[in-house]
Parts: C-alpha cells; sequence; structure tokens
C-alpha cells in the first residue's frame, strides 16, 4: 500500500469515527431532551416556569425542592406507587406459575398438536388491550373487582402469559432432552431435573419474564383507565397523568418529577439486563 | 451392555408414557387463563357489537349489523379508522429507516456507550402514559420551549401551538409514537445485526466492498426478515395505542388525532354505549390478524436465513 493510500485510508477511518460520534450525539439529543425538559421542570420555581420569556433551559430563579415535597406529601403519587409494586410483584408471580410450565410442555415434552397450540398462544398476544377492554369490563365487574387494582392483577396476565410461553418455550426447547434423562436416570425425579438442569439454562428467560411483565404493570394504561377510576387504587400510569390535575390546572412540576422518578428505575432495571433481554427475546423468537 | 442400555429405555418409555398426560396438565392453567379471559371477552365483544347493550341497560337484545351500520355512517368513526391507518403507517415508515441506522450505530464501539444507551432507550422504557406527560409540557401552548427556541431564532412570532391546531396535532402524535417505538425497533433488528457471522463481512472485504456497498448488498438484505418482525411488532404497538393521543390531545382538535382505540373508548366506556364501542374496537381486528399472518411469516423466513 503506497503512502498515499494509507493517508486516504486513515482519513475515511477518522472521517468515520466523526460521522458515528455526530450520529450518536443525535440520537442521544432526540431521546434524551424531553427528560432533561422534565428534570429542569421539575425543580423550576412558579415565577420562573411561567415567564414567557424566561430561557426555558436555565433556572432563573434560584431551583426549589417545592413541587418535589409537594408530589410526595400532598398528592397520591406515593399510593400509585404502591399500588404498582403490588400489581406487578402479583402480576410477575401468576405469569411465572403459569407459564413455566406451559413452556415446559410445549419446550420439552411430546404433545399432540404442540405446534398448534403455540401459534395460537402467539395470535393471542397480537389481540391487543383496545379490542378487548369494553367486553372485559362487565367480566371485571362481575367478578367484583371494578375500581380496584386486583383486576389489573387479573387481567394482565393475559397479555403476560402467551409473551413469556413463547418466550420461555424457545429456551426449553434450546436444551437437550439427553441431560434432563440422564438426570433422572440417576435418580432425581421429573421434578428435580427440572430445577436442578432445567431451569438454571433457562435463567435468562426468567428474567426477561420478570423484566417484562413488571414493565408491563407499570405501563399498561387502557385496562388500568377502563377498569380504575378510584384515585386510592390507580397504578402511576393512569394515576399520574389523571390526578396531578386540578380542573384544567397542571402540576407541572410534579408530573415531570413523577415521570422521571418513574421513569430512571425501570430505565436502569432494562440495562442491567438488556443483554439477556435481547437474548430471552431472540432465542424465543428463532427457537420458538 | 445390553443391560445398560434396556435400563436406560426403560425409564425413557415409562416417561413417554406418562408425558401423555404431564403435557396437557402443565398446559392446562394457561389454556384455562386464556380462555377465561380472552376467548370469552373476545366473544363477548362480538355479542356486544350485535346487541343494543349500554352500561345503563345491560340487557341484552340482538339488533343484527344496525351497530356496524351506525358506526360506518358516523364521520367520526370514519376520520378514526383513517387516522389509525395512516398514522400507523407513516409512523413505521419514519421508524424503519432511522432504527435501522440507530441500531447500525449502536453495534459500532465508542466512548460512553452505557450511558448512550441508557438515554437512548429511555423513550421505550418509559411508560407510555408518562412520556406523553413529558411531551405534553414540551408541546404546551404557552410555554413549549421549542417555540421559545424557533422565537429566540426568530423563526416565529407568538406561539405554534402544537396540540391546538389539527395539523400540528397530527404531526405530534406521529413524531411521538416515532420517539418512543425507535428503540424498541433498533434493539430487535441490533438482534439480527449481531447473529450476521462475521465471515461474510471478511468476505465482502475480500471482494472490495466499501462501506456502501457492505451496507446494502449485505446488512441489509440479511436482516430483512427481523426488520420485518421489528416493524410489523411495533405497528401493533402503534394501531393498538390510545395513550399518546388520549394524553396529548383526546382525539381532538376536531377529532384530528382521534383513533379507533380512543374512539372506542369515548363511545364504549365514557359514553356508555359498549355495543356501539365493541364494533368501533373490532374493526381493529382484520387490520391486526392481517400483521399477524405476516409477522409469522417473517420469523418462519428467519429460522430458515
Amino acid at each position: 500500500m503506497s503512502a498515499q493510500a494509507r493517508a486516504q485510508a486513515k482519513r475515511r477511518r477518522v472521517g468515520g469515527r466523526i460521522a458515528l460520534y455526530v450520529l450518536v450525539l443525535v440520537f442521544t439529543a432526540q431521546a434524551a431532551i424531553p427528560f432533561a425538559w422534565s428534570l429542569i421542570t421539575s425543580f423550576k420555581a412558579n415565577p420562573d416556569l411561567y415567564t414567557r420569556d424566561n430561557n426555558p433551559f436555565l433556572y432563573n430563579d434560584p431551583p426549589t425542592l417545592e413541587h418535589v415535597n409537594l408530589l410526595f406529601g400532598q398528592t397520591a403519587f406515593g399510593t400509585f406507587v404502591t399500588n404498582t409494586l403490588v400489581v406487578a410483584l402479583c402480576v410477575v408471580a401468576i405469569t411465572l406459575l403459569v407459564a413455566v410450565p406451559a413452556a415446559y410442555s410445549l419446550g420439552r415434552l411430546t404433545l399432540r398438536r404442540g405446534g398448534a397450540v403455540a401459534i395460537a398462544i402467539f395470535f393471542v398476544y397480537l389481540i391487543p388491550p383496545s379490542l378487548l377492554f369494553i367486553s372485559l369490563s362487565p367480566v371485571v365487574a362481575n367478578l367484583g373487582l371494578q375500581d380496584s387494582r386486583w383486576s389489573l392483577v387479573v387481567v394482565y396476565p393475559t397479555i403476560t402469559i402467551p409473551v413469556s410461553a413463547w418466550l420461555l418455550t424457545g429456551f426449553f426447547k434450546s436444551i437437550p432432552k439427553d441431560i434432563e434423562e440422564q438426570a433422572m436416570i440417576d435418580g432425581c425425579s421429573r421434578m428435580g431435573a427440572f430445577f436442578r438442569m432445567v431451569l438454571p439454562v433457562a435463567f435468562p428467560g426468567l428474567i426477561a419474564v420478570v423484566v417484562f411483565a413488571s414493565t408491563l404493570s407499570a405501563s399498561e394504561f387502557i385496562y388500568a383507565l377502563a377498569f380504575v377510576s378510584q384515585t386510592s387504587q390507580k397504578t402511576v400510569s393512569v394515576g399520574v397523568p389523571t390526578e396531578l390535575v386540578r380542573g384544567d390546572v397542571f402540576f407541572w412540576q410534579a408530573l415531570q418529577a413523577a415521570t422521571l422518578i418513574v421513569a430512571i428505575p425501570i430505565a436502569l432495571v432494562f440495562n442491567v439486563f438488556l443483554k439477556r433481554f435481547i437474548a430471552g427475546f431472540t432465542m424465543g423468537a428463532v427457537k420458538g | 451392555m445390553s443391560s445398560s442400555e434396556a435400563a436406560a429405555r426403560r425409564p425413557k418409555r415409562y416417561l413417554m408414557e406418562r408425558e401423555g398426560v404431564l403435557a396437557p396438565l402443565l398446559l392446562a392453567p394457561s389454556i384455562i387463563y386464556i380462555f377465561a379471559l380472552v376467548a370469552i371477552p373476545f366473544f363477548l365483544a362480538i355479542a356486544y357489537s350485535l346487541s343494543d347493550v349500554t352500561i345503563g341497560d345491560p340487557s341484552f337484545d340482538f339488533v343484527g349489523l344496525e351497530n356496524f351500520r351506525q358506526v360506518l355512517e358516523d364521520p367520526v368513526f370514519r376520520r378514526s379508522l383513517r387516522n389509525s391507518v395512516v398514522m400507523t403507517f407513516v409512523t413505521m415508515l419514519l421508524v424503519v429507516v432511522i432504527s435501522k441506522i440507530l441500531a447500525l450505530v449502536l453495534t459500532k464501539d465508542f466512548r460512553g456507550k452505557w450511558v448512550v444507551r441508557f438515554l437512548i432507550l429511555l423513550p421505550w422504557t418509559t411508560p407510555v402514559s408518562l412520556a406523553a406527560i413529558a411531551w405534553l409540557w414540551m408541546l404546551d401552548s404557552l410555554f413549549s420551549p421549542i417555540d421559545w427556541t424557533l422565537r429566540r431564532f426568530g423563526l416565529i412570532q407568538g406561539s405554534l401551538n402544537w396540540l391546538g391546531n389539527p395539523d400540528l396535532a397530527v404531526v405530534s402524535v406521529v413524531a411521538v409514537q416515532v420517539w418512543r417505538v425507535v428503540p424498541l425497533a433498533a434493539v430487535i433488528i441490533m438482534a439480527g445485526l449481531v447473529a450476521i457471522p462475521s465471515e461474510i463481512y471478511d468476505a465482502a472485504r475480500m471482494d472490495g466492498a466499501g462501506f456502501w456497498r457492505t451496507l446494502f448488498q449485505v446488512t441489509i438484505p440479511l436482516t430483512l426478515p427481523v426488520t420485518a418482525v421489528a416493524v410489523l411488532f411495533g405497528a401493533v404497538v402503534v394501531f393498538a395505542d390510545m395513550s399518546v393521543p388520549y394524553v396529548l390531545t383526546r382525539g381532538g382538535p376536531i377529532d384530528a388525532t382521534q383513533v379507533l382505540p380512543t374512539w372506542a373508548f369515548f363511545r364504549g366506556i365514557q359514553g356508555g354505549d359498549l355495543a356501539q364501542g365493541a364494533a368501533i374496537a373490532l374493526f381493529a381486528l382484520p387490520v391486526l390478524a392481517a400483521m399477524a399472518v405476516a409477522i409469522l411469516r417473517s420469523v418462519r423466513k428467519m429460522d430458515i436465513g
């Protein structure tokens, strides 16, 4: 390679790096700016926030904790968070209890029409809440769960079970049958072989299920809006947008603080488990 | 030798015999759960759409296709149906281009990747209704920082009133949907990119293919199935979503951003007309079914590739 060609290749490489960093910057900015605006807003004093000519990105008056205190002290935000955690915990438990056996059955046992069942489960996942919420609302009322967070505990697994069963089936399929059979020959019961040999391999899948089921419980909007109208029973996704408003007056600082307080922990969990989460979904998709 | 083989076969056969019982037994809870809370409500929705059930008068009278006739004559419904289809289509068109670029960027090495990834995923990991609240404030008619910036550069006078102007409201809803679906699509496409064997790239380089040729002749064709999966999943998410239009505009102004789920909610739950609400919601079914079949086909293709 001549010196000239080498210099040209280097220039191209440097150009590539610059293009990459510009793209990274643009993507990060478009994703983060609304949240940055929320963060700045959360600590703004009213006169500063509501003066149109003030630079919105700076603190023209000193920042204040007044509205964050209002959020925790005088609104039902704490209740929404508690409700969300209770719902998420129950939904995760129900999902694991129901979906793990189903996935084991579909992925590891010989089942007549197993393929058809797997496809049916996949289609159930694609029936969205917006199609069912109207006819589910009298069903929820008949179960005596109207206006209660428990209605969400009952209903959310209809979304999480199909996804989780589909995803875990892929994991269970990827484990050679010999491992389990060998364990059983060595004196393990089927249960023992399952817990000792199969479940550890499917661990990334279980993580994906837990992350998916708990974030869905925090994010789902349609069912939560249609079934729960009592303040004390609402979860964050509906409580924050509907309750932190007095008449037409939005509590903007408190609203933005609430958004960040919910968004950041969820994003952290996702990022910590991202690799396993992607592994979970691609395994499920490819092997499922 | 032969005795150990027999020993190995016996538990195996014992196992197979029990599998006939065990397999359906383990599957049963899922089937029952989904039957009770998906299949029954689904058929109930169809039954409602053929009846005159309201929240105030839950007695069931069969009215045939009357609801569908009324719904189809309603200009608001037609607007909602058109909005749902057009907005989903435009959203996904933008998502496919942007997420492909983002996925390519995220597979490269650069400094601060963890922070960048955290921030880029925020729009998707944040509960939609809360992300929409952040945008409601970004697009405020008086205090929008976007308007402030534009004013500062002398590009506009006063404010654009993003959510009060029918055209800008549509732009806003589409923009927020694109913003939140791009990270999801990018993550799915990334999984496909990572799966391409590096030998293929080596071979392409050996043959003298540059960046653009590699992109268009190797990367894009090989990630086509996974891109299709990402786009279709995104389309289902957007098509079925009501939280973004509900929080931002309540379907307004003058139904400019009304979509099937919001209109079904306003008629069925807030208006109490369960029958019409169910009929409106059911119009989404053929579209969703088509998308589901398409996803399944792409997933199959991905298996072979």
